[in-house]
């Protein structure tokens, strides 16, 4: 649902008075000035937030908000009377034992703090609700209210009258499920810490022992009370890194948790030894700091994901939710949620909506863009009797149909389910740290058992000691944070520069030679159409004749016309509208003075016009180049052929230069007609496309690449290749449905943000390298060090957190993802 | 120095009561939203003056 707001603009004459909203403070449009009245209002929208908060004792808003942000309430005319039906009330409602109801509502609109006040005020404007909590991170609210004292489409109208439109959220059951998983993990962090640093504090009293001398009693106290402490850090807070080794022995796969699990277990059970022996040192205070920054480094990395894949979901809140369904034989239409739609229902869609189910046009004519579905740029022209699919968008009709098919059962639906499918398949990728650890785990076994031996030979407690020493200092607690902490460093950074990554393993695939496949429409392309070749017959004048199609054109809502209507250079003729005949999916037919003009598809004006070899030759040369044909006749002359394509994004071909350069291929895969694709891959100097594919075949072209495969798409046809590729990379003013199975979506407009991902990446692993070469570094020190006995487990206690301090700083310092500048 | 036989235990329990109150929090979903309650604070007497 899309609002249409009167035009704003800034006065001409900067010496008039300006008049400013009384709402959002941004200038009033000379025509909306009313005389004599104190407040003026840019637009209804603010017009009527500006009564509701006066009428109702909230002025205070406007000393909250922040004067510099200017920007008019979006209210929409929406009625949400879907709210209230059961199919709605079953998928996102809660009912809450005391009898009230909860849900979770996506806000548009919400940016600042006298919005959350705003917000949170609800229960004095709606009697009814008991709460409103807003997560402003998320805009997301949570309201509480009692279902028998007012309906939801009432408080749903109420948000939307304050300027924030909601929409339906619904914490899936995966989200559920991570949102405990985080909660754990913060409490896994609080008893690592906590009995760290208590451990800590202990150890300094054995530690100044060791030095003036303590009584044996007060030393095995302190020993006692250090085991009993470690037992939950490392059984319970470091559990994720014990369980990882596990299974990494269970499947043979080196992986970082072997190399840490290792040092953990090691470090505890010598202390456990030495704690009993009464004798020797005890590493429990190592072993839980490890453990301790060790889970913080993951959460930091787990939190950026998070961030990513949260704004995925809930900007697939804004797929729009509701339908009109007609009510035959009340001749009444309603507004239903999309879950209620069943077979055979009647329904009603405007234009510049979605289509909501599968199913027959039965009332209407209009244009369908279905580029979305299939990839094509060329709209396609509906009537009566022909079929249309969920998730297409009618252009310029009202149109009534018959549902035939709804949800899962339609095409969009059956692609997310092959999205899914396709995700499940992908196999996992073992990172670099990854790849080291398993060396790292062998070199260090091996070192110690030399050690071992070599000190046996001076005496076998010794050797043990030494030994010991030797896999303590080398725990990988640097070689364990390189990695989380460079990934979420470039993870931050790359949000805010309009890059939204969704996990840390897609910057180490991108550093390997890929092929890049590119959807056209809508990625490399505008998505609109563009004048393209443009022949008129020898002996009349171009610039006239463009006037003149230009004039006739401007009474058409076809995306073409709009193209033929920009391409006149001195604008368009004034021609009256009564002189205009539409002839639906054909073109138009203009009567002037010098005769019957016809302008639009080929075959119907060559119907009327007499085809000459010019003619004929031109109409194939434009075909054959992919694009889509236009004819101009007058009488019975053709007296110009058009040929129309979309247009390239101007940042294009230079975005697939620099990624040639760095060694990845590029090809173009596309569901538009051949021709086009064609002529697009020529244009962008791409040697390989394919043109006239469907999802299926996307998919299956990705699983067959030879290289990792990064799938670069905007709409639901792409989704499965999305979720397959290697790295999936959605961009933006995509559909929702490639949100969601895409690795990284781009919030920023243009093919260059798929640059600077990849340059990102390459900087990412860059930092990785040189964290792991640090933390390599220090190990080997220290290994050398311990092995020949010139540092005990004190000087190693003093050397580990330099080296994690290393690596933080080499984390956050590095400049991975830059924005861009303007 | 006998007192450490009782003072540290003590202070173990205090840590435990600590760490005990942060879960207990955490559960609550506390922690669950990081930004908004920042903000909150700043609106709380707004309007009731």
């Amino acid at each position: 649902m899309t609002t249409t707001f009167p035009e704003r603009r800034v006065s001409e004459d900067a010496s008039a008075v300006e008049c400013l909203c009384a709402h959002c403070a941004l200038p009033v449009p000379a025509g909306l000035v009313v005389d004599g009245v104190e407040h003026q209002f840019c637009c209804d929208g603010c017009a009527t937030v500006y009564e509701i908060l006066h009428s109702n004792g909230l002025t205070a808003y406007y000393e909250l908000r922040d004067e510099a942000e200017g920007r008019p309430a979006a209210t929409t005319a929406h009625a949400y009377r879907e709210y209230d039906d059961p199919a709605f009330a079953e998928r996102f409602v809660v009912a809450e034992p005391s009898g009230d109801a909860s849900i979770e509502l996506y806000l548009e609109g919400v940016h600042c703090v006298a919005c959350l006040w705003l917000i949170e005020r609800l229960p004095e404007l709606a009697s009814g609700v008991r709460e409103a909590r807003l997560d402003i991170a998320r805009s997301v609210v949570h309201l509480r209210w009692g279902p028998d004292e007012v309906p939801l489409s009432v408080v749903a109208r109420w948000l939307d009258r304050l300027g924030y439109p909601p929409h339906p959220y619904r914490a899936t059951s995966l989200q559920e499920a991570r949102k405990r998983e985080d909660r754990r993990w913060l409490m896994r962090m609080a008893v690592a810490g906590a009995t760290a640093g208590n451990i800590m504090l202990m150890s300094f009293a054995l530690y100044s022992g060791a030095f003036f001398g303590m009584a044996a009693r007060y030393e095995q106290f302190f020993r006692y009370g250090s085991m009993l402490l470690a037992l939950p850090a490392v059984f319970w807070a470091g559990a994720p890194f014990l369980r990882g080794a596990v299974n990494a022995l269970r499947t043979r796969t080196a992986q970082m948790d072997l190399p840490i699990a290792l040092g953990i277990l090691v470090g505890f059970a010598s202390g456990v030894v030495n704690t009993l022996r009464g004798a020797g040192d005890i590493y429990f205070d190592s072993v839980a700091t490890l453990i301790f920054l060790l889970l913080v480094g993951r959460r930091l990395q787990q939190r950026q994901q998070r961030i990513a894949a949260d704004a995925a979901e809930l900007k697939h809140a804004l797929t729009p939710l509701h339908a009109r369904r007609v009510e035959e034989g009340r001749n009444d239409v309603v507004d239903i949620p999309v879950m209620a739609i069943v077979t055979g229902d009647l329904l009603e869609v405007h234009p510049g909506e979605s289509f909501p189910a599968d199913g027959i046009v039965e009332e209407g004519e209009s244009q369908v863009d279905a580029a979305v579905l299939t990839g094509e740029s060329r709209s396609v022209d509906v009537g009566r009797g022909d079929e249309v699919h969920a998730g297409t968008v009618n252009l310029s009709g009202l149109v009534r149909m018959r549902a035939e098919k709804a949800g899962l059962e339609t095409r969009v639906g059956q692609l997310m389910e092959a999205v899914e499918e396709a995700a499940r398949r992908r196999a996992p990728v073992m990172s670099l740290a990854d790849r080291i650890s398993g060396w790292f785990v062998a070199i260090v076994v091996a070192l110690a058992l030399l050690v071992f031996v070599g000190w046996s030979t001076v005496s076998l407690s010794e050797g043990v000691d030494r030994a010991i020493a030797l896999l303590i200092v080398s725990c990988p607690c640097a070689l364990g944070l390189a990695t989380p902490l460079a990934i979420a460093a470039a993870l931050g950074r790359a949000a805010r520069a309009g890059i939204l990554i969704k996990g840390g393993d897609v910057l180490e695939r991108l550093n390997r030679p890929c092929t890049f496949y590119f959807d056209k429409t809508g990625t490399l392309t505008e998505g609109g159409f563009r004048v393209w070749a443009w022949y008129h017959r020898p002996g009349t004048e171009a610039a006239t004749l463009a006037a003149r199609v230009a004039g006739i054109e401007r009474h058409a809502t076809h995306p073409l016309a709009r193209a033929l209507v920009a391409h006149a250079p001195e604008g368009p003729e004034a021609i009256s509208p009564d002189r205009i005949e539409h002839v639906m999916g054909k073109g138009l037919i203009a009567r002037l003075d010098d005769g019957q003009w016809r302008v639009g598809a080929p075959a119907w004006v060559l119907a009327g016009a007499r085809e000459d070899s010019w003619c004929r030759r031109k109409l194939d040369e434009v075909v054959e180049a992919g694009a889509t044909p236009v004819l101009v006749s007058c009488a019975d002359r053709v007296l110009a052929v058009i040929g129309l394509s979309d247009e390239l994004r101007p940042d294009a071909l230079s975005s697939l230069v620099a990624l040639r350069a760095w060694g990845h291929e590029v090809e173009v895969l596309s569901g538009d007609h051949a021709g086009a694709v064609r002529r697009t891959a020529e244009r962008l100097g791409v040697a390989r496309a394919r043109g006239g594919a469907t999802p299926e075949d996307k998919l299956a072209i990705i699983e067959a690449s030879e290289r990792p495969a990064v799938m670069v798409g905007d709409g639901v046809n792409d989704a499965g290749a999305l979720s397959s590729a290697a790295v999936g990379v959605a961009v933006h003013g995509g559909a929702e449905a490639s949100l969601a199975a895409a690795d990284v979506f781009i919030t920023r407009d243009g093919v260059e943000p798929v640059v600077e991902l990849v340059r990102g990446a390459r900087r990412t692993m860059r930092v990785i390298r040189r964290n792991l070469v640090f933390s390599l570094v220090y190990n080997v020190v220290g290994v050398t060090l311990a092995a020949t006995g010139v540092i005990g487990p004190l000087g190693a206690a003093a050397l580990m957190p330099l080296s994690s301090l290393t690596v933080v700083a080499s984390s956050y310092q590095a400049r991975t993802f830059r924005k861009p500048r303007r | 120095m006998e007192v450490l036989f009782i003072v540290v235990p003590l202070a173990l329990v205090i840590v435990g009561a600590a760490v005990g109150s942060f879960v207990w929090a955490t559960r609550r979903g506390q922690f669950d939203d990081l930004e908004t309650p920042a903000l909150r604070i700043l609106t709380d007497d707004v309007g009731r003056r």
